[in-house]
């Protein structure tokens, strides 16, 4: 386009036409800002805050079955009864903040170290990011398949690997207690990759001078890391953090893909994203789904809100 | 400083593990998906076996895979089409005006569980009988891609100087008029970007269409479903399913290769 190369000089096309000029194009321009945001805002806040808004309200109701049938204001009957049962909400608020926790801990370190490895140019270095690449590409719920079939507890190649080196097969998928373990695995494997672009972006974006001058002063590897390197990139660990934190409290297609509804016959997997899926789809317990559903919203917002403030702490 | 001897074959060693482990799950998959179900259940066979493309014949003839390709192609593309035509001005917008509330409420939508906007939106687009067709999919799947789109799009917006712009205001050019001819096509790296991004994620989402998707418009990701079934599960069918439903997107992706990195990393390194 020859607006592009010569953006300077004044081609004939570039000039405004007369008949441009109408009363619309100079309100068009006025009110510019608001003309390109609103349509992206409204598409947004119709689709948010109305479901928002009924989920709020359907939390407050007894509807059950059909979301057309008759249903009672309860109050915070639903709330009360949610937070006392031990038997099904507890145990997801427990695992999803478990599966959380140790996903991120995993990603982030297992993400640090091989960021660092890869931070210095080397050979073969194309390689190694395509294999980065790949797995975070690849379709959740396919990984899920993918990995049922190599923990498969009979035929897997996981049990096969462990009885080269002696080591008794493991139900991994399959077992009450090792499930939930599994999953976790799965999902380390997917997303650590991400959490090592992320911080290689930051560390490409470090500038080389206080690395030298520790160095100078001679800071060993382990010193000039801890205390020049770490400090400067936090901001980057904490957009990690945030950005796969939301995503591993939600996690729901590799949950659904290796054990299916429910999080398996004992809910081995149920995270409160699974259980409010059942509650809404299989049960159709609407109030009591919503409720679960604006706890596990709050439990998100204030998650991020914590983050963001430890982030502006850093940066002041 | 060149890196030293032992940490150089330290390096070498410990890449090598991760790339190992990445690509072998994959690779498994890949041929699994080229073995009978007899064969995958013979442990002896686990790497020396006969191919067959019978899975793929299963996959693509019997089970409608064609038909499933198609309708993935088309909700992924719709919705990244779409959402550019209203995410790239709004990003505009909220980057040369510094709207970060009015940024916040679209970066909302990535945050929000899904369950907790399916059924609201299954009982109003039931009651206006869309459910189960194709526009209430590709609206879904905007909701994955517009967030993305203008989070990636302000940043690069963000980092394009503004000399341009005002040398095409002094020029003549009205304030729309130069973002469409001076700015858009300047930001096509980006858009490209964002697009790419969008369609992947679109492509991957299952949750929406578990819900919404009927028997011929659902996606691939739900696809897959077909091949478990309550006693038994087709490996091989499974496999070569999966393997439909990853491989074009990752080779995709390593055509794009610095997009698709340029786009996950956005933001990550300022503000």
């Amino acid at each position: 386009m020859s607006a592009v190369s010569t953006p300077l000089t004044r081609s004939p096309e570039a000039s405004p036409a007369p008949s441009r000029d109408s009363a619309w194009s100079r309100w068009a321009n006025e009110h510019r800002k608001w003309l390109f945001a609103a349509p992206a805002m409204a598409f947004v806040a119709v689709l948010i805050i109305f479901p928002v808004a009924w989920t709020g309200y359907l939390s407050l109701t007894d509807a059950e079955g059909s979301v057309r049938a008759e249903s009672e204001f309860i109050g915070f009957q639903n709330y009360l009864d949610v937070l006392t049962d031990t038997d099904r909400f507890w145990p997801a608020v427990l695992r999803t903040i478990a599966f959380t926790g140790v996903v991120l801990l995993f990603e982030v370190v297992l993400g640090m170290a091989i960021a660092l490895l890869l931070w210095r140019p080397f050979r073969g270095e194309k390689w190694v990011r395509v294999a980065i690449l790949l797995p975070l590409v690849a379709t959740p719920v396919a990984v899920g398949m993918m990995w049922r079939l190599i923990f498969d507890p009979n035929i897997g190649m996981a049990n096969q690997l462990l009885g080269w080196i002696g080591i008794g097969p493991q139900p991994w998928l399959s077992g009450q207690h090792s499930a939930l373990p599994t999953t976790m695995f799965i999902d380390i494997w997917q997303w650590t990759p991400m959490v090592v672009l992320i911080l290689l972006a930051g560390l490409t974006s470090l500038s080389d001078e206080p690395q030298e001058a520790a160095r100078i002063d001679g800071a060993s590897t382990w010193q000039r890391f801890r205390h020049v390197t770490l400090p400067l990139l936090m901001p980057t660990v904490i957009v990690a953090i945030l950005l796969r934190g939301i995503d591993a409290l939600k996690t729901f297609d590799i949950l659904y893909a290796t054990k299916g509804r429910g999080g398996g016959s004992f809910h081995e997997v149920e995270t409160l994203n699974v259980y409010a899926y059942g509650l809404s789809f299989d049960y159709n317990d609407y109030g009591v789904s919503s409720t679960v559903l604006i706890i596990f919203f709050l439990i998100i917002i204030g998650v991020m809100w914590a983050l963001t403030y430890r982030k502006k702490g850093l940066e002041r | 400083m060149k890196p030293s001897r032992p940490y150089q074959a330290f390096r070498a060693v410990a890449l090598t593990l991760v790339v190992f482990a990445l690509m072998a799950p994959l690779l498994w998959m890949i041929t699994a998906s080229f073995k009978t179900n007899v064969d995958i259940y013979d442990t002896a066979k686990a790497f020396v076996f006969s191919p067959t493309l019978k899975n793929y014949d299963t996959v693509l003839q019997q089970a409608n895979y064609v038909q499933f390709i198609g309708n993935s192609l088309w909700v992924a593309f719709a919705a990244t089409v779409l959402s550019l035509i209203l995410g790239v001005p709004a990003a505009y917008s909220m980057s040369r005006f510094n709207m970060k509330k009015s940024a916040l409420v679209v970066l909302m939508a990535r945050v929000i569980p899904g369950v907790s906007l399916l059924v609201p939106w299954y009982y109003v687009f039931s009651n206006l009988k869309l459910v189960g067709g194709f526009s209430v999919l590709i609206l879904s799947h905007m909701f994955v891609s517009l967030p993305l789109i203008v989070y990636i799009m302000m940043g690069y917006f963000d980092g394009l100087p503004t000399e341009l712009e005002e040398a095409a205001l002094v020029d003549g050019l009205t304030h729309i008029g130069a973002f469409r001819r001076i700015t858009l096509p300047l930001s096509v790296p980006g858009v490209a970007t964002a697009g790419i991004l969008s369609f992947i994620f679109s492509w991957n989402n299952f949750m929406f269409a578990l819900v919404l998707a009927g028997a011929d418009t659902k996606t691939l990701p739900v696809a897959i479903f077909d091949f478990v079934g309550y006693a038994s599960i087709d490996w091989g069918g499974l496999m070569a399913a999966a393997t439909v439903v990853t491989l074009p997107i990752m080779v995709i992706a390593l055509f794009v290769q610095k997009y698709v990195v340029s786009g996950l990393t956005a933001g990550a390194t300022k503000g």
